[in-house]
């Protein structure tokens, strides 16, 4: 085994609170490994960022150190050293009184892991309740929990007062259920917290505030934490060591600095070049090919079969994780070669077409509401012709009802929405089939905008027969050249849905919506469900297809670096009105309004991580007072 | 088999959801239950007896063969009634109008049942809780409580009795049928047919029935089984569309009186419609599970 002890041990002196060992987690039935080799080590007080795609195992590895696996999994070896206790050896009755006081979770979606019929004051309570006897030793008079949770929630920047405590999570925002999320993770002071991508639903500026909140109470507390997510760009501001995962493999192991700057894995090198940013309007360069799933990896580098620099031994035998410099390791034969190569930055800047005069869609003073109440305010916009428009803002801040209002599937607006020169009814069904047609829009979730019981072929055909554009034989051949433009094969047409990758399932979207030649697309968040290698393969494909079709299309996003590799113009909406609108450089570059910059400001951005000193926080701090 | 998604769909080759099952996929997938396998064979069986019954029965089933309530032996092999008719010939008859009725009942109340549930269900609006009360009304009947009134008013003819099963198939299934497409009506899919101008029927029929069918699969196999036992009922009651004719229901209450004596001209049919609602409830019972995912769990996939 290669046990990278040595460079890490050396490099670290502070002791480790936290010493993963040669971790390896098994699909029970078969045994087939799914993540293999893990290890690693967290200081107090540190927060050690676990980033990896879909399927690389990152969140198996943050519930192993909980000493617990999915259903399904199983813990085939290795150890967890928390505090001279293996946690992997423990029973489950020990493992029981551990959870929530020595170790605690933050899971993802703070909805769904708060009780809706309890009081956020209660499940706090239940917390300290849980876990009193087991702290202050048998017998020990009850502490007085209320004055520990009003702390508690002080710390968390919350309200401690107990009108709040007796809410409900449902009265609460999805940021202030986030931060009850984090209380009761941090109420028993444990020693490790694993926080499995706990802002991912939320706005940037809440996203903001509770990283900010994460990093000072690990340091007020000594606590190590091991923040586990799919954001480069996050973690890049939060974590002062960071850990790649690919493939069930930890392939890159070192300061955010050096893996931001000069990686040394030819997998993170790809990742980095395909997070966007917001200087600069480069195409994004995706990572052709999928991982490999677990049974089907192949015998040497797992990343081999997608990597440019592959040579014939990388596909014998497994590299092993060696430092290539102090605190710095790489899964890689040709790191060396990958080390002294500059990093490039992403793709070529785009060369954007300019836009003609002529309006392919207007929005004049459009109002809209669910029931009575109002959620746009008067939006005119217009939207040339071979022109990429972005529209971005908050959640809430009616960019999805905005798109909806011009596809005809939100009926309860007013103003004038013209498609050249054609009004549009409200309702879909009320306009004209060639309005219908002219009009495409992509939806979001790519799981839920296919229908699972038809096939690819008979989704990307509907529109054609519907439209009278082509039938039997030509349509067949129109539905094969549209899957070779998206860069599938024309076997997909036999598949089901069920049988393609995210990425796969929204390239068969865009198909069905470019194959009966529209004038103006619609994208809401196409990308938002999608890892960021895929989303960039599907940003460089949605880009390629506007400037070769002469497409107006308008991109709905929240993602503000991403902007700036697709769309001319951008609008930024805030509460339904339009905050600003004009130049995507210009607006981004240097924003007019407040709120933009705000925004801006918000979001976690790799080259303002990097350009602050030593990323994240610099290790050693006094704690902050107060 | 499916062949493995790609890497953003299944987090490390664990399934985070179930996917989505096709209506023929999980007909044979329940088949590797045994207890699918038992209900197709018992349902298998009783639909050969009552298809062939009447041709290998060896006498009519009116045909008077000895004296009455003669014991199983010598030509009748599970003796006479108490006419002095022969059980079995009567037994081979009595099967075929219980499942005709039964099946016609139980399909013209899903297609009923069907169509008005699924357009509860993509209306979201009032004509939803219009059409889910009416439901409710109907419902509030007991089904044989309807049945029985029904028969008593018009008359003991089939298409009575199947109009009156029909009818109170209908308001079960559409709840089924609501409840299942519900969540679909909410997915995108429906809404990008919408912005396409897909015909309304075409949605309700092409992009929603689909993907309601294992629920409804389940229900219609439950109600068969319910359409079945009430059916014997009535004939027990004397309510069957031929009195003379021979029918599981009438034969027990024909033969009820003599039990002690002749035993077989009751506990016979009885035996035959316990089978039968065994057989249409275990099928039921195996698509539910294999749609709950409870197969999985004895090495299924």
């Amino acid at each position: 085994m290669n046990t990278p002890a040595v460079a890490s041990e050396s490099a670290e002196p502070a002791q480790a609170a936290v010493t993963v060992r040669d971790l390896q987690i098994d699909v029970a039935e078969t045994r087939t490994p799914v993540v293999t080799d893990i290890s690693f080590e967290i200081t107090p007080g540190e927060v050690f960022g676990l980033v990896g795609e879909s399927g690389s195992g990152k969140t198996t590895v943050g519930l192993a150190l909980l000493g617990h696996a999915r259903h399904g999994l199983a813990i085939a070896g290795g150890s967890v050293l928390l505090g001279g206790r293996d946690i992997l050896a423990l029973s489950d009755e020990q493992l029981r009184r551990l959870r929530g006081s020595v170790v605690s979770y933050v899971p993802q979606d703070p909805a769904s892991s708060l009780n809706p019929a309890l009081r956020v004051g209660l499940q706090l309570r239940e917390v300290l309740e849980a876990h009193a006897g087991e702290r202050d030793g048998r017998g020990a008079v009850r502490a007085d929990h209320s004055a520990r949770i009003a702390e508690t929630m002080r710390e968390v920047a919350l309200p401690d007062d107990p009108r709040f405590l007796r809410r409900y999570p449902h009265e609460l925002s999805g940021g202030q259920q986030q931060r009850i999320g984090l209380a009761m993770a941090f109420a028993n002071r444990p020693r490790l917290i694993v926080l499995d991508e706990p802002t991912t639903g939320l706005d940037v500026t809440t996203q903001a505030h509770v990283l900010s909140t994460v990093r000072e109470l690990a340091k007020l507390h000594d606590v190590a934490a091991l923040y586990v997510s799919h954001d480069l760009a996050v973690v890049a501001a939060l974590a002062r060591r960071v850990a790649v995962m690919y493939a069930g493999r930890i392939v890159e192991l070192g300061t955010a600095e050096a893996l931001f700057t000069s990686a040394g894995h030819p997998y993170t090198r790809r990742l980095i070049g395909a997070i966007p940013r917001l200087t600069g309007g480069r195409s994004l360069l995706g990572i052709p090919g999928h991982a490999a799933s677990p049974g089907n990896r192949p015998p040497g580098c797992s990343f081999a079969p997608r990597c440019s620099l592959r040579i014939e031994q990388c596909e014998q035998e497994i590299p092993a994780l060696r430092p290539v410099s102090a605190d710095h390791m790489v899964r890689c034969i040709r790191a060396e070669e990958v080390l002294t190569q500059e990093q490039r930055r992403i793709g070529d800047p785009i060369d954007m077409p300019a836009a003609e005069d002529l309006a392919a869609l207007r929005l004049d003073s459009v109002v809209a509401s669910y029931g009575r109440v109002e959620v746009v305010h008067s939006v005119s916009l217009s939207l040339a012709a071979h022109e990429c428009l972005a529209l971005v803002g908050e959640s809430g801040s009616g960019k999805t009802t905005i798109a909806r209002a011009i596809a005809g599937l939100h009926r309860n607006w007013t103003g004038k929405i013209t498609l050249g020169d054609v009004p549009l009814q409200a309702s879909a069904r009320r306009r004209d089939a060639d309005s219908r047609r002219r009009i495409q829009y992509i939806f979001q979730n790519p799981y839920g905008s296919l229908n699972p019981r038809r096939t690819v072929g008979d989704i990307i055909e509907q529109p054609l027969r519907l439209f009278g554009t082509a039938s039997g034989r030509d349509a067949s051949r129109r539905v094969a050249e549209m899957l070779e433009r998206v860069s599938l094969t024309a076997s997909y047409a036999a598949r089901y849905p069920d049988q393609l990758s995210g990425g796969e399932r929204q390239r068969v979207a865009i198909a069905r919506a470019l194959v009966c030649d529209p004038a103006v697309l619609v994208c809401d968040e196409v990308t938002s469900a999608l890892d960021v290698s895929v989303q960039a393969a599907i940003v460089e494909l949605l880009g390629n297809l506007q400037r070769d079709l002469g497409l107006s299309m308008l991109f709905i996003t929240h993602n503000l670096p991403l902007v700036r590799s697709i769309a001319q113009r951008v609008a930024v909406l805030h509460e339904g009105v339009i905050a600003e609108i004009g130049d995507a450089a210009q607006v981004l570059g240097t924003p007019g309004q407040p709120y933009t910059r705000q925004l801006i400001a918000d979001t976690p951005s790799l080259e303002v991580a990097i350009a602050e000193v030593g990323l994240g926080e610099p290790p050693v701090e006094p704690a902050p007072t107060g | 088999m499916i062949p493995a998604a790609g890497p953003d769909v299944a987090a490390a080759g664990v399934p985070l959801e179930t996917p989505p099952v096709r209506a023929t996929s999980l007909l044979r997938r329940s088949l590797r239950l045994w207890r699918t396998r038992i209900g197709v064979g018992l349902v298998g069986l009783l639909v050969l007896l009552a298809i062939v019954g009447p041709f290998v029965a060896p006498y009519g089933q009116s045909a008077p063969v000895g004296a009455p309530n003669a014991l199983p032996g010598g030509k009748a092999a599970l003796g006479t009634d108490y006419l002095g008719q022969d059980v079995l010939s009567r037994l081979l008859d009595g099967g075929r109008s219980i499942l005709i009725t039964a099946f016609i009942a139980t399909a013209a109340g899903l297609i009923v049942g069907v169509v008005i549930g699924l357009i509860a269900a993509y209306a979201r609006n009032a004509l939803d809780d219009v059409l889910m009360r009416a439901m409710d009304v109907i419902m509030a009947f007991p089904q044989i409580m309807l049945a029985l009134v029904a028969v008593a008013v018009v008359g003991a003819h089939a298409w009575v009795i199947v109009v009156a099963l029909a009818l109170t198939t209908v308001p079960r299934i559409a709840r089924v049928a609501r409840g299942a497409a519900l969540p679909v009506v909410e997915r995108d899919f429906i809404a990008c047919a919408e912005a396409m101008g897909v015909p309304r029927w075409r949605i309700l029929f092409v992009e929603l029935l689909p993907n309601t069918l294992g629920p409804l699969m389940v229900e219609a196999s439950l109600r068969m089984t319910y359409s079945i036992a009430v059916i014997a009922a009535l004939a027990f009651l004397g309510l069957s569309t031929d009195p003379n004719g021979a029918n599981w229901g009438t034969m027990i209450y024909e033969n009820q009186t003599v039990l002690p004596i002749q035993p077989w001209g009751a506990v016979a049919p009885i035996i035959a419609i316990a089978l039968l609602t065994m057989g249409t409830g275990l099928i039921g019972d195996g698509i539910a599970r294999t749609a709950a995912g409870i197969d999985r769990s004895r090495g299924g996939e």
